[in-house]
């Protein structure tokens, strides 16, 4: 029988807020000591109120328009109830009866076509703090650094059916949200998390099969190994009665590539939800939210079309630049100042691209000023800065932002020359030391000369145009 | 003025301890912020009186240091302070009512402010909705002072009412024409109301059977927020922490069992019932709902009567183990409920509209 997998997910995205929901500690924890960003509200000690911060609401309602939701204008936080050490207060402040947004549609695209993603609802909450486990002395510490930083819980319609398909929608809200600058969207950071609810039902039927979560994924890869064990697993029991299916929550063991029952205890439980009293309602007025309309950005794929229409673009670099928010900007930044759209393209694809690869940084952390790289692009495309020593400078360019291409160059003796009778003299000078290589090319070895003419950029530490080193180059060695 | 604060008040100089075996010792890292209040109108803190084991109580008789009792009868700590001369005021936490009965049976003036005017930052949070910081006063005149040193917004409350509403507070209206008697709540307010006739007020009759709902509703409200409010002690960051626990769910277990009284552990139970998936609707909503019909019963009041009148206690006195907090509280409910302010003086309570503290301290002048 041909079977199909249904599959929902639930997304907690880090809000990439300064400080944290309801108190005015940094929310920035990851990489922080131990308890730094803490304090007596956020550690859930008697007498602090919470006082909800605004920009939270601000990067609640910019993703929710992203994923195109509906917008509730009266917005509400209630408390669930659990206890965790992690948990300071038992109890963590939500959204469970009225959502930031609800009903969106999110679009993807796979091998198989284009696909529409319902969104239920996209609700805020504060996140939970983190335990340490410490194996030597058979203790766990408990770090409250993560505690109320802003989250939102982006929970799709159960309208997946493959491993594909996930990849495809997580790619998808990451891109979104990056460009609407309200998260970071890093599942190895933890700025990104995911709960996969998975069932599977004959293909065609209408009925849902028995659902069984997966919580607090954190790689796509594991995400996608974990749809196919659990799609077997399920097809399997189906078929050859190997387990009866239940409705629970598991633990997917990446290293072992298998999921396992959690405890009925640790799932178990009634979160006893209730409004909070100490948060009144958000009321979202026109005012507010036209500012926040207003301030999303172009839609990628709007930006692709514009490049290709506007700055007449090729679909493949339209395509690569709008993958990524900070590299739009870069180019865009680039443009205004060099006014050479090709050129700004292929600079900010394959030479910003070269050296995040080494720098092995992904094009959001591109953290480069776009108008200095527009100087460059005019240095180089006005001959004043050979290629070679452009992309030395661009790489300078990542470690100090503030760098001013053109003072650099002067500077670092990068400015290219002119001067023929200088080229003369070297060129002179390394034929004249390599005989050899002029036996050698005169005797038909084409290699040999670009020996000679390697040896001579580098003396003339690559300030000077290719073409007239060549010419030079080839008239000296023809005349030996 | 010299100040006591009960113990729901967390002072950084002094331990809070809620009443409660759980906080014995317990240091908070702030000042609540009626302190600075206080302090900033020139007056001083005395030092602190005990509450009952987070405030609910009648009178304070399930602090965690026993009951106050003299010639058979329960006591309040901060009536006592404020009677014997040792304070000239006190500020309270009115949760359930005690600063109101306390005054009601030492002959105090209580007030309760609306809801929102005056800084919960730093009161040991019980039940949030519907609790306010309240003043216990031997005289209208001190009880207005202490008023105008607190009353204020705050940005550290989300609750705190913009500073135009909390100006209403010290600055309405004192003229008093009609007070309305609920009668469901039976009780003897003959001399009140012939005190008001006397000057000049209209005293009505209304049944008012409405207003006796709020008591369960409150009773559902104070529980759950009650017991949501008090599963952060759990000992595992402060506090009270069991000697004897093998892994952390006997940690919370037994800290809690052993440190909690029994009176809290009924309503903790309670309330999370009435929070459960089965029990949302039937039970927390409904109370919401009751919540609002009594809001608008107030108001339809209030559009004709200046304030209402009904008592504050069934009894003079309470003998220990007598009085049943949770059907006692049921002349205090309607003012916890709704956040409508509230003053006890010459033994009765009068409940007005929101922001008309000075026509209920105008009433109260006159009843004391």
């Amino acid at each position: 029988m041909q079977y199909e997998t249904v599959i929902g997910l639930e997304v907690h995205v880090e809000l990439a807020t300064n400080s944290k929901i309801f108190c005015s500690c940094s929310a920035h924890s990851f990489g922080a000591e131990p308890n730094a960003h803490v304090c007596p509200a956020c550690c859930g000690m008697p007498g602090m109120l919470p006082v909800v911060n605004k920009r939270v609401v601000d990067y609640g309602m910019k993703a929710g328009l992203m994923l195109n939701c509906d917008i509730n204008r009266v917005t509400t936080f209630d408390k669930k109830s659990y206890y965790y050490p992690d948990l300071p207060a038992a109890y963590q402040t939500t959204q469970w009866f009225a959502p930031v947004a609800v009903n969106g549609l999110v679009e993807i695209e796979t091998s198989k076509g284009k696909k529409q993603v319902r969104i239920k609802q996209i609700h805020m909450e504060e996140d939970a703090g983190k335990l340490v486990h410490d194996i030597r002395e058979d203790t766990t510490h408990v770090d409250y650094n993560r505690t109320s930083v802003p989250l939102i819980e982006i929970v799709s319609q159960p309208d997946l059916s493959s491993a594909e398909e996930v990849e495809a929608y997580l790619e998808r809200l990451k891109t979104l949200l990056r460009y609407a600058k309200v998260a970071e969207c890093e599942m190895a950071h933890g700025t990104m998390r995911c709960d996969v609810n998975l069932s599977v039902r004959p293909a065609g039927s209408d009925v849902l099969g028995v659902r069984t979560e997966m919580k607090n994924m954190n790689s796509v890869e594991a995400i996608k190994r974990a749809i196919e064990y659990e799609t077997a697993r399920h097809i399997d029991a189906i078929e050859n009665h190997t387990e009866v299916l239940v409705q629970e929550t598991r633990r997917w063991d990446d290293i072992k590539g298998k999921s396992y029952a959690m405890r009925t205890k640790e799932t178990a439980g009634d979160y006893r939800y209730f409004p909070d009293p100490n948060v009144m309602p958000v009321v979202i007025d026109d005012e507010w939210f036209d500012r926040i309309k207003a301030s999303l950005p172009e839609f990628p794929e709007v930006k692709r079309a514009r490049y290709m229409d506007e700055y007449g673009l090729t679909a493949y670099d339209a395509e690569q630049l709008t993958k990524s928010i900070a590299l739009c900007e870069c180019f865009e930044a680039a443009y205004s100042v060099c006014k050479n759209a090709k050129d700004a393209a292929n600079w900010s694809i394959s030479e910003v691209m070269s050296i995040l690869n080494v720098r092995k940084m992904t094009y959001d952390q591109l953290n480069i000023n776009g108008h200095a790289l527009g100087e460059l692009i005019l240095l180089v495309s006005e001959g004043k800065v050979g290629r070679a020593n452009g992309k030395k400078i661009l790489a300078a360019m990542f470690e100090d932002t503030a760098l001013q291409p053109l003072s650099f160059a002067e500077a670092n003796h990068m400015i290219m020359s002119n001067d023929t009778g200088l080229i003369e003299s070297v060129a002179k000078a390394v034929v004249e030391a390599d005989p050899k290589a002029v036996s050698d090319y005169k005797s038909g070895k084409e290699k040999a000369l670009m020996a000679l003419f390697g040896k001579c950029m580098k003396e003339l530490k690559g300030n000077c145009d290719p073409q007239t080193l060549r010419e030079i180059l080839v008239n000296i060695v023809n005349a030996q | 003025m010299k100040i006591v604060l009960d113990d729901l008040l967390l002072t950084k100089d002094m331990p809070t301890t809620a009443g409660s075996r759980m906080l014995a010792g317990y240091r908070s890292l702030f000042d609540a912020e009626v302190i600075a209040r206080l302090q900033a109108a020139g007056h001083t803190v005395a030092g602190k009186a005990a509450v009952g084991e987070f405030g609910f109580d009648l009178l304070g008789e399930t602090s965690a240091d026993g009951a106050l009792i003299a010639n058979g009868a329960l006591q309040n700590a901060a009536a006592k302070s404020v009677k014997a001369r040792k304070a000239d005021a006190a500020i309270c936490m009115d949760v359930n009512g005690y600063p109101r009965r306390a005054a009601a049976q030492s002959g105090l003036i209580s007030l309760k402010p609306t809801y929102g005017t005056v800084s919960r930052f730093g009161t040991i949070p019980v039940a949030c909705s519907g609790e306010t910081v309240s003043i216990l006063a031997a005289s209208v005149a001190d009880c207005r002072e202490v008023l105008r040193a607190v009353v204020g917004h705050d940005d550290k409350d989300g609750t705190s009412l913009p500073a135009s509403d909390c100006d209403r507070v010290l600055q309405g209206a004192d003229t008093v024409r009609k007070v309305a008697v609920l009668d469901v709540f039976g009780g003897d307010l003959s001399k009140a109301e012939q005190i008001l006739t006397e000057n000049g007020v209209d005293v009505c009759h209304v049944d008012g059977k409405i207003f006796a709902a709020a008591r369960a509703a409150w009773n559902i409200l104070m529980s759950a927020e009650l017991c949501n409010n008090v599963s952060r002690y759990d000992g595992v960051k402060y506090g009270y922490r069991a000697q004897n626990f093998t892994g952390i769910d006997e940690l919370y277990t037994n800290s809690r069992t052993e440190a909690f009284g029994d009176l809290l552990k009924t309503v903790i139970l309670f309330g999370s019932e009435t929070l459960s998936t089965d029990n949302y609707m039937k039970v927390y909503d409904k109370a919401l709902r009751v919540r609002r019909v009594i809001k608008e019963a107030f108001e339809a009041l209030f559009a004709e009567y200046d304030a209402v009148l009904l008592p504050a206690v069934s009894a003079m006195t309470y003998a220990p183990d007598t009085v049943d907090p949770f059907v006692e509280n049921g002349y205090t409910a309607p003012a916890s409920i709704t956040g409508l302010p509230a003053v006890v003086a010459g033994g009765v309570q009068v409940i007005g509209n929101a922001f008309s503290e000075n026509v209920l301290l105008h009433i109260a002048q006159l009843l004391s």
